[in-house]
């Protein structure tokens, strides 16, 4: 990181934005230095481990001023962070795979604590096997808790993601954590060219992390997380449900602001939408399998055939409304889920389960297919997005496909 | 359809928790020798591995699986037919774990249902203690020393029988004396058992309890909130700091009295409280350290007070106390409120001390189940031969 910084002073000095080749997991530790976070606790596994190191030689070197505390576990790592944060003090942790796994009680409990913590998930498969590459099911393993949970297909994305991330959960009509997805090596391990803006710009768009009457202070006298029994805890969650349920305004809020203060537009917060204009059938992801995605239907459009993308990205909240709307214009949809869902409905993936769901109140349904495609690092290749749309346009032509297909399989 | 019996059994947390499932069991078992189905439970919300704190177990029978299954769906009965006290102190009112107020210990016995206590006292001793009702419902006394075991140890001195036999007077529709002997015979083989369930059900006698009579006082509860009005985060105030005591003769202010809880206080919590000699107090600090609710105030001239807001009765504080009858563990019943014991004794010291000696006094009537090795061998043949 020092060399890729190093032609110009420390950047946080700097008035203006300048542009660095970084990693995804670099852009990360750089919006966590840009938004001046408190507390950072660290506790190695592979990808997550690039971000805390990354944040280590910033610490190191001088340019970056916080408590930087490594765990002994995960489960502890979490912990510390959901205590400072308490406390009032902006925090940042993360992990990947089993590591996330490991703090799952602490992931469970920081939701209902209504804990604006931050965490990079670097995507990474569950043992076993004990594996590096990517898969998506550690992250969703908490899409019911009460986390917010968003997916980045680029650095600068990752590095503004990062920075929007902060701004909804600490806003006070939210308060939830939220987790950003990075796709293992993909994303983590791989450098792009990163718009970095000034600190004086993010202290236009970052508020200071305020928790009010809820902060853990000796001036302010309270008890957090007493024992309760069955004539508190339905209240309890629906309080937790109505801090999610206001995300989407808070998120839009902040998506405008963004453009605003940064010059950097997303046109809709929630998804992507590309080349869907004049789609016949589209594909539904999220993360880097974006690339090949795009490629592969800039190909076959020469071809003479309508195929587009969505990408999804923010998970949770899920943009169930939007997306069924989007979606019940096409005449087929495949959804490409880089994970799992053992035992769900038509033996999907989750995205693709979660999007039936969705389209189910839509006027109009297409056939959705699900696509289980590129688990455990597996290159998404050309030619699969080629076997998807194919599969997707013959759905659309009325030919009966299978609910759920593994593509890239040896079979 | 045919009809829903529903028994509560109101009890305290490890003292008579086997008594209670004991007696839950049995209803159960002998309704179903006459093909009634029935299901037994305890409340899940109560926390009975706490000593003394008052919890609930629930016996329903019905003529039929479904009205049985009609019964359970409203889980916790709102009405019962009998209620079974095993501890004459609860007759103030029910603070369970599961906190819902002070619910009076008559609160769910049905127009006419019955209310069986286990006691040495009478009728007009205890009518005046439980709350109001607005339907008169009978008293049923089994006459006996409310029946107290450890955490380990059963006492069998055939009180989960003597109750049984009551219930099967009182309730005969349910099971019939005959079905409850055959019960107690394949539980416990046991005819001295059967013997004294036998007896209970031959001197079951009732008193009717009229909505005039009882403690008229509106059982305090709380208002529960709404999801809008709760402060997020599963937080709440935090509890005062605390103050120094003010000496109620000299006006002289010190020691320390920690903040508590306004909400939580204890009172029909406890079967027993302790009560102190001052004079016998030689400051060791043990009471104060180890109380498991910090319930001991530090008094201006040093004296450690149990401040009975925060006392749970668990007799913590007599069993580490050093000096003999320092700290005395005494029978809740006879007090009427939570003062300070050691202010009494600041403004009377003759006075308090005589006091003292009339609440000692019931000591040997009570206990938190046995205490020492032998005690059960020495104590309950003779008690069982005395019942039966």
């Amino acid at each position: 990181m020092a060399e890729a910084l190093a032609p110009e002073a420390p950047h946080h000095k700097t008035a203006t934005e300048k542009t660095s080749l970084i990693t995804g997991s670099e852009a990360i530790a750089v919006a966590c230095q840009l938004a001046d976070v408190d507390v950072i606790t660290g506790y190695p596994i592979r990808p997550y481990d690039t971000v805390m190191q990354y944040i280590a030689k910033l610490v190191a070197n001088g340019e970056m001023d916080c408590e930087y505390i490594i765990a002994e576990g995960e489960h502890s790592q979490f912990e510390i962070v959901k205590h400072a944060s308490a406390c009032g003090a902006r925090v940042f942790c993360g992990s990947s795979g089993v590591g996330w796994m490991y703090a799952m009680e602490a992931l469970t409990v920081t939701p209902a604590l209504r804990i604006p913590m931050i965490a990079m998930v670097g995507n990474r498969a569950l043992d076993d096997p004990g594996a590096f590459g990517v898969e998506h099911n550690d992250a969703l393993a908490v899409r019911d808790l009460g986390w917010q949970l968003v997916w980045v297909d680029s650095a600068q994305e990752a590095l503004d993601t990062a920075l929007i991330a902060y701004r909804v959960a600490e806003d006070r009509r939210v308060f939830l954590p939220c987790a950003i997805s990075c796709d293992g090596a993909f994303l983590t391990h791989s450098q792009g060219i990163v718009k970095i803006p000034s600190k004086a710009q993010v202290d236009k768009f970052l508020p200071r992390y305020n928790r009010g009457d809820l902060l853990l202070h000796p001036d302010n006298p309270i008890t957090v997380a007493p024992q309760a029994n069955e004539d508190w805890l339905m209240e309890i969650r629906r309080q937790t449900a109505a801090g999610m349920e206001r995300s989407p305004t808070v998120i839009r809020e902040a998506y405008a602001d963004f453009a605003k203060v940064f010059g950097r537009k997303y046109e809709n917060p929630f998804f992507e939408e590309y080349m869907t204009d004049d789609a016949d059938v589209v594909l539904v992801g999220m993360g880097t399998l974006s690339n090949p995605v795009r490629v592969a239907i800039r190909e076959m459009r020469k071809d003479g055939k309508k195929v587009g993308f969505v990408r999804l990205r923010w998970f949770r909240p899920f943009p169930g409304e939007d997306l069924a709307k989007s979606l019940s214009r096409f005449k087929a949809v495949g959804v490409i889920d880089r994970d799992f869902s053992l035992g769900s409905p038509y033996s999907s993936g989750v995205v693709a389960t979660e999007t039936r769901a969705a389209l189910y109140a839509a006027g109009a349904k297409p056939p959705v297919i699900g696509f289980i495609c590129g688990l455990g690092g597996r290159e998404v290749l050309l030619q699969d997005v080629r076997k998807m749309a194919d599969k997707i346009s013959e759905a659309a032509a009325g030919k009966p496909q299978a609910a759920t297909q593994w593509i890239g399989l040896r079979e | 359809m045919g009809r829903l019996y529903a028994v509560e059994i109101v009890y305290r947390g490890i003292f008579q928790k086997k008594l209670a499932v004991n007696v839950s069991r049995a209803i159960v078992l002998a309704a179903h020798r006459e093909g009634r189905p029935g299901i037994s439970f305890g409340r899940y919300g109560d926390s009975p591995e706490r000593n003394g704190i008052p919890a609930k177990y629930f016996a329903i029978v019905a003529d039929d699986e479904l009205t049985l299954e009609e019964g359970m769906a409203k889980y916790e009965p709102k009405e019962v037919d009998v209620s079974i006290c095993l501890d004459d102190t609860l007759f103030k009112g029910v603070e369970s774990w599961a906190w819902y107020g002070l619910q009076p210990i008559n609160k769910l016995v049905r127009e006419n249902g019955t209310l069986v206590v286990t006691t040495l006292k009478g009728p007009g001793e205890l009518t005046p203690v439980a709350h109001r009702k607005a339907q008169p419902y009978k008293l049923a006394i089994v006459k006996a020393t409310p029946s107290f075991s450890g955490l380990w140890v059963y006492k069998d001195d055939h009180t989960d029988v003597r109750v049984l036999g009551a219930i099967a007077k009182a309730v005969p529709q349910m099971f019939s004396l005959a079905s409850l002997q055959q019960t107690i015979r394949d539980e416990w083989h046991d005819e001295l058992k059967v013997k004294s369930a036998t007896k209970a059900y031959n001197s079951f006698s009732t008193t009717t309890v009229t909505p005039d009579q009882g403690n008229p006082e509106e059982p305090y509860k709380f208002d529960m909130p709404k999801w809008t009005e709760m402060r997020e985060g599963i937080a709440i105030p935090g509890i005062a700091v605390g103050d120094q005591v003010k000496d109620p003769v000299t006006g002289e202010k010190g020691g320390w009295r920690p903040g508590r809880n306004a909400t939580f206080k204890k009172w029909a919590t406890r079967t027993m409280r302790p009560v102190i000699d001052f004079e016998k107090c030689i400051k060791c600090t043990l009471c104060w350290l180890q109380c498991p609710d910090s319930c001991f105030d530090v008094m201006p001239d040093g004296m450690y007070d149990a401040n009975l807001e925060a006392c749970c009765g668990c007799g913590v504080c007599e069993a580490v106390c050093p000096e003999k009858d320092c700290v005395t563990m005494v029978n809740e019943a006879q007090f009427k409120d939570n003062h300070s014991q050691w202010e009494d004794w600041r403004k009377d010291g003759p006075a308090y001390l005589a006091e003292l000696a009339s609440w000692i006094k019931d000591k040997p009537a009570r206990s938190h189940g046995f205490n020492i090795r032998g005690q059960y061998e020495k104590e309950v043949p003779a008690e069982i031969a005395r019942e039966a």
